[in-house]
């Protein structure tokens, strides 16, 4: 299983800010997880339809698409950051 | 250096946080300060700020080591608010203090540069009549956070 996190409009575009999923083998990095979610749902293929406006991070730290990921991890999906 | 980090949905007093910075010693020359308020532009009622829980602490921790790295600081607050937030309010607390003044002042500086890029937070705008956006992230605040390399 891999937690995944959803925030500002990918949570509110995917309908849920967090959500345990056990991807196929073939999904071995972060592109490939983003990939893969888009079928979820209508609303998991908006999120991601615009991948250049995706930011991600395994286990709390920022990370880019070649990231691998495994089961145990968390994954975070979100707009580049706004703060300050 | 012993930093001060806090995310919050309460206010931060800026005096009080200023104080902390030099209260018992003496060897604190100068506190610079940066204070960062929400604006009503375009007729906004109020921000929303959303964070990453866990994450949104580390990256600040490792942007103020980062900055304690690089100057000579004696001590430093991070404070950001998150949740609803009104016009004239403040958004972020960054404090920097050092024994002078150059040193304060370039850590305050970088501190916000790389909060504003390197923390996960995101602002939802809300306006009179219930429209809401979300605040697009700006390439000129990127460039700056480059230019400290």
């Amino acid at each position: 299983m891999i937690r995944v996190l959803y925030f500002a409009w990918l949570r509110q575009r995917t309908g849920t800010g967090e959500e345990e999923v056990s991807p196929p083998a073939e999904v071995h990095d972060l592109g490939g997880l983003m990939r893969w979610l888009s079928g979820r749902s209508p609303g998991h293929a908006s999120a991601f339809a615009a991948p250049a406006q995706v930011r991600m991070a395994v286990n709390q730290e920022f990370c880019g698409p070649d990231h691998p990921v495994k089961p145990g991890d968390e994954v975070a999906f979100f707009p580049p950051v706004t703060g300050g | 250096m012993d930093p001060t980090i806090r995310v919050q949905e309460a206010p931060f007093d800026l005096s009080a946080e200023t104080a902390a910075l030099s209260a018992g010693r003496v060897d604190v020359g100068g506190i610079a300060s940066f204070l960062g308020l929400c604006r009503a532009d375009d007729g906004l009622e109020a921000l929303v700020l959303e964070h990453y829980p866990g994450m949104t602490e580390r990256a600040i921790a490792g942007i103020v080591a980062k900055a304690g790295e690089r100057w000579p600081l004696t001590g430093c607050t991070v404070i950001h608010r998150v949740g609803r937030i009104l016009p004239g309010e403040g958004i972020v607390l960054v404090l920097a203090a050092s024994r002078h003044r150059v040193a304060a002042l370039e850590a305050c500086a970088f501190l916000i540069d790389w909060l504003k890029t390197h923390a996960p937070f995101w602002k939802r705008e809300e306006f009179a009549g219930g429209t809401e956006r979300w605040v697009a992230a700006r390439e000129e605040d990127a460039a700056r956070t480059r230019e400290w390399g």
